[in-house]
């Protein structure tokens, strides 16, 4: 069973600057046990999860994770089989979509085809007690926002992907919901594009202060759009935190594999200390100094993890207490970073990532193939997993 | 709509789940009226027993349960067996022949540039919008035996067989030929059309694969086209197929009498010798004849949709 | 490989020369002077001044067109109804019969329904008393319920194609069911509900069979009409009668084509215009 999510250390816990000021301490959406079955399949799994307002929270997983499903029972357009979500402390769970106050983006954008730009945002505010001037003012407010006031009497054919994407983005926050769904907002969109959507999403989200709600399955998108994440697996939350929170601090090997690379090994505890514990690990060929989780007796088996960019790589012995020797079996140059395939004495290979932080020439570089090395990495950076 | 503000109560039913009750229910009790209550009636119907009244059928009387007697009729009287061995035997062949002349038709309407393309199949379309009964009664001026084209093949007849063969005409009205002919001629777009559907969907870059690792032309078609246009052969022989096995109005038009054919039958039984019981019987077992066919068109036609909606997700 | 496929090609001539051959030789013919309609007696257009001072074949013509219009009307009613059920509503009780139902007409030889239909009717004059007499009402009944399921179909497959999202993003935005039908679902399949009615207008329009079987004295449609002079015989009217519907649908066909085809371009225009949005 997965632990609940941590609610961390002080240390760690620092909220992206976009969203800190708008979040309040109590939950403005509260999903309480909810499980959906699909027959005999289970999509989502007694989910529990708190959501504070202005929040930017994404769910984040492989697919078929039920993290569409959870989306689409916020919105109203599955019922859950158990359990009840509440919104502002009003409970939605029997409420059909359009009696909800709450709007979704869709992944295919689902721009109506036969309306305008214009008349796409209007849509839902024919449902609102309105007079027409406002109406108008609303969507051309909607439209300023996402810079597509040029564009108000195109047909969504007749303009770009990431114009469509805005214009969906536009008609969902026309009525102003106390809730934004959005369904892999920028999977439709090129890679370029997509880094610029993504900060142009928060920066909306920051003028608007609406509680957003992302499903995605990329993990840096996650990353940098949400305040905190929920990783999902199997219908369940593996954990739920902010991005530092879970990838620095994950509490399984799956979310630990899921976000992130990483090297795992089997190990076994040998002694603990105050927050540091000895575990053996035979494919490093020695004992390892980690960082104790609680609930560490000696002689239990345990993962350890090492991610690739807190491993460092020197000519010689370091002189620290986590140093193995190795042999360079490959390396592949990114440019800003290069990674290199270290096999230790086990004949177990690790994957290390390391910064080209200097500017050098190919023979200068700190190691090449077949260079026997040193790899070393902090006590802290050892991450111990028991499952 | 205006129904919506009756009361509160019919109102908030109809704006949630009403309005999709009733948009499957109308249709569903529409069809279960008209067309499913038809099919009940002659299934009962053709357990009934014949009696001069008006309507001209009983149940009960001599037959408490119900009358078998139709069945084991259909079986012994060797007009019905002729009748449904004729017309399944005209069905199977018209669709073969359907097959072999649509086939590479549809497979060249693919092969043709985009332009001539929707001119061709603008033409393969109009004669099936055109009217039915014109279609046939066409062939009926064309297979007459002073017309222009009997006496064209009549003369080629004659040219080519020995003085003592020569014949004034060809006999084809009223034949179990013209049947055939006149069935592929009225069916051979609903072959085409699924058949093209289907060939055109194909990816050409498969058969240019297929050439790069050596097969001829033939082989491609054999390895590669007729295997991935399996589906489209088999809607196509089943939109054949099946109504060409009730078919009323060919084998009345250009049919000989003495070939009896099951629509005929079943036709004659009903309206001439206002025998119910027996046409429904007839009916009744020309359904179960077909009922392989038709499971099998609703399955395919079933499963290519559930591709489309899969592809229009995608 | 750029050989011209030759065979395929001759099929093509082929197949078109049987799809046209009889259909050119009976508007030929129908320009026959002579009596006799198989043997050419010169140039004449006597038989379309005769066919159309014939008032049985006006009136004919006028009741069929009634019909069609009135049975295509209603057909694409519950043809759409039961298209957006199909396609719409995933789970509902008796759905598996439902969609027998609305596939079994299509391929049903017309004998039996049309024998199935006049018993119903028979039974129903006979038990309830509605509709007392076979004629107008019965065939109108009995088209729209044959005809109906061809709306369906292109309904279905125009709805599977379709982006579902877009009705949920409706509803998202508050509208009911009932709105969302209007505003998203009917506008973005009005094409196929329109080339549903004109199928469902052409099969009414062409049937004999049912129509044979559910009609009544003094109900006489043009098919039915055709049909009872044909069964005699080839008669020179009937050539010029063909002559015209086939015009007559060639134009629209020709029509539907070109109107088809600017949409087309127009569509091609607009990828065009979002191409350059994008730069």
């Amino acid at each position: 069973m997965p632990e609940p999510a941590t609610t961390a250390d002080a240390k760690i816990a620092q909220f992206p600057r976009a969203v800190a000021p708008a979040i309040k301490e109590t939950p403005f959406i509260r999903i309480e046990g909810v499980t959906k079955r699909f027959g005999a399949f289970t999509a989502v799994s007694s989910v529990s999860l708190e959501i504070r307002k202005g929040e930017i929270f994404s769910l984040l997983g492989g697919s078929g994770c039920g993290k569409t499903t959870l989306l689409r029972m916020l919105a109203g357009f599955e019922d859950p089989t158990e359990g009840r979500i509440f919104i502002d402390g009003q409970d939605m769970t029997d409420l059909p979509p359009y009696e909800r106050p709450v709007n979704m983006m869709f992944q295919s954008y689902a721009l109506f085809p036969h309306m305008t730009v214009e008349k796409n945002v209007a849509y839902g505010l024919k449902h609102m007690d309105m007079t027409p001037s406002q109406r108008s003012d609303r969507v051309r407010e909607m439209l300023a926002l996402v810079q597509l006031s040029d564009f108000s009497h195109r047909k969504p054919h007749q303009i770009s992907g990431g114009q469509r994407q805005r214009v969906a983005l536009a008609r969902a926050l026309a009525k102003q919901p106390k809730l934004l769904l959005l369904d892999e907002p920028l999977a439709a969109l090129d890679k370029k594009l997509r880094e610029a959507t993504q900060f142009e999403l928060m920066d909306i989200q920051d003028k608007t202060g609406t509680t957003f709600i992302v499903v995605t399955h990329d993990q840096e998108e996650a990353m940098t759009l949400s305040s905190r994440l929920a990783v999902m697996d199997k219908g369940r939350i593996m954990q739920t935190g902010t991005a530092t929170e879970v990838y620095e601090y994950p509490n399984s090997k799956l979310v630990a594999g899921f976000i992130g690379s990483i090297n795992f090994f089997d190990a076994t505890v040998r002694a603990t200390q105050g927050d540091t514990a000895e575990v053996e690990v035979p494919e490093l060929g020695g004992m390892v100094e980690a960082r104790a989780i609680p609930g560490l007796t000696p002689g239990q088996p345990i993962t350890l993890a090492i991610r690739p960019e807190k491993l460092t790589i020197s000519r010689g012995k370091p002189a620290t207490a986590n140093a193995f020797p190795g042999k360079v079996r490959d390396l592949a140059y990114f440019g800003k970073d290069s990674l290199y395939r270290i096999q230790m004495p086990s004949g177990r290979v690790m994957s290390v990532n390391s910064v080209n932080a200097r500017r050098v020439g190919e023979n200068e570089r700190v190691a090449d193939w077949e260079d026997a090395v040193w790899l070393s990495f902090e006590p802290a950076a050892a991450i111990l997993l028991k499952d | 709509m205006e129904a919506a503000h009756r009361s509160p109560g019919f109102r908030r039913w109809f704006n949630r789940r009403g309005w999709i009750k009733i948009t499957i229910a109308t249709p569903y009790v529409w069809l279960s009226l008209f067309f499913l209550l038809p099919f009940v009636i002659v299934i009962a119907m053709s357990f009934a027993t014949r009696t001069p009244t008006a309507p001209p059928f009983s149940f009960g009387g001599d037959y408490p349960v119900m009358n078998t007697n139709h069945y084991a009729r259909l079986i012994h009287d060797d007009l019905y067996v002729r009748a449904y061995l004729n017309s399944i035997g005209n069905a199977t062949l018209a669709t073969l022949m359907c097959l072999l002349i649509g086939y590479p038709m549809a497979l060249g309407l693919t092969r043709v540039s985009r332009s001539w393309r929707n001119v061709l199949l603008m033409l393969v379309i109009l004669p099936f919008w055109t009217s039915f009964l014109l279609r046939v009664y066409a062939w009926m001026g064309l297979m007459g035996t002073n017309s222009w084209f009997n006496k064209l093949l009549t003369g080629a007849y004659n040219w080519v067989m020995p003085a003592d063969m020569a014949l004034r005409y060809i006999p084809m009205m009223n034949t179990g030929f013209a049947v055939v002919l006149v069935t592929v001629y009225s069916y051979l777009p609903f072959m085409i059309l699924p058949l093209y559907a289907n060939l055109e969907k194909l990816d050409l870059s498969l058969n240019e694969a297929a050439m790069d690792l050596g097969s001829r032309p033939f082989q491609v078609f054999r390895d590669v086209t007729l295997p991935l246009s399996l589906p489209g052969i088999i809607a196509g022989s089943l939109l054949v197929f099946i109504p060409a096995s009730g078919e009323l109005i060919i084998p009345s038009l250009v049919g000989s009498s003495s070939r009896p054919m099951i629509g005929r039958v079943i036709s004659d039984e009903f309206a001439s010798a206002r025998d119910w019981p027996m046409a429904s019987a007839v009916a009744v077992a020309l359904l179960l004849l077909l009922v392989g066919p038709l499971m099998a068109y609703t399955y395919f036609e079933g499963k290519s949709l559930e591709k489309k909606k899969a592809e229009g997700e995608s | 490989m750029n050989r011209r496929p030759v065979f395929l090609i001759t099929m093509l001539c082929f197949g078109f020369a049987f799809f046209y051959i009889p259909i050119l030789s009976m508007m030929v013919y129908s320009f026959n002077g002579s009596r006799l309609a198989t043997v050419w007696g010169g140039f004449s257009t006597k038989w379309y001044v005769s066919l159309l001072s014939n008032r049985q074949v006006l009136k004919a013509a006028i009741l069929s067109i009634e019909i069609a219009v009135l049975s295509a009307t209603f057909a694409t009613i519950l043809g759409t109804m039961a298209g957006i059920a199909m396609a719409r509503f995933k789970r509902f009780r008796g759905r598996t019969l439902f969609s027998g139902l609305v596939t079994a007409p299509l391929v049903m030889p017309e004998v039996i329904t049309g024998i199935a239909s006049l018993m119903l009717f028979i039974l129903m004059a006979e038990y309830i008393g509605w509709p007392a007499t076979r004629g107008f009402t019965t065939v109108t009944l009995a088209h729209i319920t044959f005809s109906m399921v061809f709306v369906t179909t292109i309904v279905h497959s125009r709805l599977v194609q379709a982006d579902e999202a877009i009705e949920e993003a409706a509803m998202d935005l508050g509208s009911r069911p009932w709105q969302v039908m209007k505003d998203i679902t009917l506008p973005v399949i009005s094409p196929a509900i329109m080339s549903g009615w004109l199928l469902a207008f052409t099969i009414s329009l062409d049937d004999v069979v049912i129509t044979n079987f559910t009609t009544g004295p003094g109900t006489t449609t043009l098919p039915i009409l055709i049909w009872s002079k044909v069964k005699l015989g080839v008669t020179p009217d009937i050539n010029a009668l063909a002559t015209i519907t086939v015009v007559i649908v060639g134009i629209g066909v020709f029509i539907a084509g070109w109107l088809l085809n600017r949409a087309e371009k127009a569509r091609e225009h607009d990828i065009q215009l979002a191409y350059q949005a994008n730069q």
